[in-house]
């Protein structure tokens, strides 16, 4: 996520238990206007208060992107994971208020293409839901191979299959049933893109695969979420202030500092423009460094910060400010 | 406020010119007394009232003129307004950026009135009414960008993303400084920018693309660039250059304070919904040197720039032959005072030209 991505207050309107794994909610704006339209593949960024931890986690929208009135997202329950899924599970109900982001989308279709071919593996279903909404509109060619692990995981197959039943291919593993990508992609029309959203190793495979046959990287597309960009709060002492402040884990360090009442440079609060570039006094630790303006040498140095995109890890920072 | 709009040319015998009004809301570039390339952008959230950055899509007093003169110059030459066939869906996103943004920012000139995809647009500065059905183009009388960028000042870019970068795929170009989307039309953000001196090596477009593929719905972004131009010429395009070219041979001592303008481009950046493809408008204000130096502070301050500015800038800019006419006029107006910072008038508070 960037800085200063707009956010959303929404109400949870409606919770579906899809199957053992799989959690369906719906959100509506809080103060029952609009929601903004998005592309297929978008994705939002969901808030969780978890006992005074802020969990951020991505999930893509899955409704209709015409649909303005509320967006839909599938949760797949992750026993392992870091527990944001579990909260979505076992804590949120419906009527609970909760703040997204703006969608953002970096799984869009190529809308070049003149056939999208869809490989879908689990919950790496939820973009393509969105997608093929938006290609019925446009009338644009698809076709859909979706692998899950048996019927009873086999989330929205019954809808994909009674909307799109020559376009949409289902391969249960508990059948036995693969996908035959060497096949499939060999015998696709010039001009088509493939699309790949699911575990790792699917997503390994449809990439060599691809390159193996000689398909150009440009027609190859795979979602990948950025990592939410907050991070574990940090305190930051300002020398020529004299104050310390502290940098929560959903403030950016330029924030921190503007809510210290110091007037800070800025412009692009992107990490683009070099204004708000920051000497580096003393520091013990590790810098996130997420701009796109400091040289290697100048990362390397540990010199110098951009406040408006990048953080710290460790015991003291302090800076020239 | 209800805005007067001018009835004035942009060609032939040149009527355009800037009210008082206008003349104070320039979008004067230069915030200190020297100029460099540099990436100069900002989020665009609005700015003070009145001024140019107040508006999602600004609409002042030269708003009707500057359609008919668009008007013109596509029926000499349709180019100017292209669109890949898969930039269709943004270019509906386009539209309906822009009737929204308008109908809210100035609901005495625009309305939007929408039910489901049954559409109504009222554009009352151009006496228009038109009915539609949001995403059919055949309820439109041209493709929905040509449609609503002939109703919008400013030039348009719309940018595809793919492949990290972006790519000049449709646009509507008729107020140019000197470049072609004909040409550019199918490059990417590189491609496009290979004329530019300096900025290059400066590192200014690797770091621009990369903000500019990170802005997100709901954040958009903006800069200012400039040039400098000879009669208030919208329409300086490559295709022209013969016609306008040699009117800068024109100046003199004498009319150079009418003739020659300050060419500023109010670049912004949005990120269009539907299609997630980004698009680019390049609103162009101009303005007379004699206009410009009736705010004190600018008058110091341009003439400083413009007798400062790299060789290689003033040459790509191309008033390199005019800038010893240029700095000789301006001159006059800067009594060696310090400046304050930004880009504001400040006329309350900086000190009226020392003379002699
Ligand atoms: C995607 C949006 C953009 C488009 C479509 C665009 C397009 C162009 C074009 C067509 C030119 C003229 C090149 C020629 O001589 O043929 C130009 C010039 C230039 N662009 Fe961009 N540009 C974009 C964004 C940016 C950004 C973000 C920067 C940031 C620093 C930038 C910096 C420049 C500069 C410095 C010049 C030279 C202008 C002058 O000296 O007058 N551009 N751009
Ligand atoms: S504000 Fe632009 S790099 Fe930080």
């Amino acid at each position: 996520m960037s800085a200063g991505t707009e956010k959303i207050d929404v109400t949870v309107t409606d919770i579906v238990k899809l199957n053992d794994l799989v959690t369906r909610f719906k959100f509506e704006r809080s103060d029952g206007g609009q929601l903004p339209t998005f592309s297929g593949g978008a994705h939002t960024v969901v808030e969780m208060q978890d006992d005074g931890i802020t969990r951020l986690n991505p999930y893509s929208l899955m409704s209709d992107p015409m649909d303005q009135s509320a967006y839909t997202i599938s949760v797949r329950r992750d026993d392992e994971g870091r527990g944001g899924s579990l909260f979505m599970h076992n804590r949120v109900k419906t009527g609970d208020r909760m703040v997204i982001s703006y969608p953002v989308n970096l799984f869009s279709l190529d809308l070049r293409a003149r056939k999208h071919l869809m490989i879908a593996g689990g919950i790496g279903i939820t973009p393509f839901l969105a997608q093929i909404k938006q290609l019925d509109r446009l009338s644009g060619r698809f076709e859909l191979h979706y692998a899950c692990r048996s019927a009873a995981l086999g989330s929205y197959v019954d809808e994909l299959t009674a909307n799109h039943p020559n376009a949409v291919h289902v391969y249960y593993d508990d059948q036995k049933q693969a996908i035959d990508l060497q096949r499939l992609l060999t015998g696709q029309p010039l001009g088509t893109h493939v699309y790949v959203c699911g575990p790792k190793g699917m997503i390994e495979w449809v990439r060599k695969t691809s390159a193996a046959l000689g398909w150009p990287e440009e027609a190859v597309h795979y979602e990948e979420f950025l990592a939410p960009q907050s991070g574990k709060p940090f305190q930051v002492r300002l020398a020529k202030s004299g104050i310390t402040v502290d940098v929560g884990e959903h403030e950016s360090l330029l924030e921190a500092i503007e809510r210290a009442g110091i007037d800070a440079p800025y412009l692009c609060r992107g990490g683009a423009c070099g204004q708000c570039e920051t000497d580096v006094i003393e520091s013990d630790g590790t810098f996130v460094h997420r701009d796109h303006w400091l040289e290697d040498e100048d990362r390397a140095s540990g010199c110098k910060i951009m406040p408006c995109v990048s953080r710290f890890e460790g015991r003291t920072l302090v800076l020239d400010r | 406020m209800t805005i007067q709009f001018n009835d004035e040319t942009f060609r032939d015998d040149y009527t355009f010119h800037n009210s008082d009004w206008a003349i104070r809301r320039f979008p004067f570039p230069f915030h200190e007394d020297s100029y460099m390339y540099s990436v100069n952008m900002e989020q665009h959230r609005g700015g003070p009232a009145g001024s140019v950055y107040e508006k999602r899509f600004d609409v002042d007093e030269h708003y009707v003129s500057e359609m008919k003169d668009r008007a013109i110059v596509l029926a000499e030459d349709p180019l100017r307004c292209q669109s890949l066939p898969h930039m269709t869906l943004a270019g509906w996103d386009l539209l309906e950026l822009i009737m929204v943004s308008k109908s809210e920012d100035y609901p005495d000139l625009f309305e939007l009135h929408r039910d489901g995809n049954d559409w109504r647009w009222i554009n009352r500065p151009l006496g228009i009414d038109d009915r539609f059905t949001f995403l059919d183009e055949a309820t439109l009388p041209y493709g929905p960008m040509e449609y609503i960028t002939r109703q919008t000042q400013g030039d348009f870019a719309v940018l595809d993303q793919r492949d990290e970068n972006l790519w000049m795929d449709a646009g509507m170009v008729t107020t140019q400084a000197d470049w072609s989307l004909d040409f550019d039309i199918g490059m990417n953000f590189f491609e496009w920018h290979a004329p530019v001196p300096l900025a290059h090596e400066m590192g200014i477009f690797k770091r621009a693309l990369k903000f500019l593929l990170n802005v997100q719905q709901g954040n958009p972004a903006r800069r200012l660039n400039w040039t400098m131009t000879v009669n208030p010429l919208l329409d300086t395009s490559p295709e022209n250059y013969h016609k306008w070219g040699i009117q800068k041979t024109t100046l003199t001592p004498e009319n150079i304070g009418s003739k020659q303008h300050l060419r500023v481009e109010l670049q912004t950046f949005f990120r269009l919904p539907r299609s997630n493809a980004l698009v680019f408008p390049i609103r162009c204000y101009m303005i007379a040197l004699q206009d410009v130096v009736t705010v004190p502070k600018w008058g110091r301050r341009l003439h400083r720039v413009l007798r400062d500015v790299p060789v290689e800038l003033a040459t790509y800019k191309g008033f390199i032959g005019n800038r010893p006419l240029i700095v000789d006029y301006l001159s006059q107006f800067d009594d060696g005072l310090p400046t304050s910072d930004g880009i504001w008038p400040d006329l309350d508070t900086e000190p009226p030209l020392r003379k002699g």
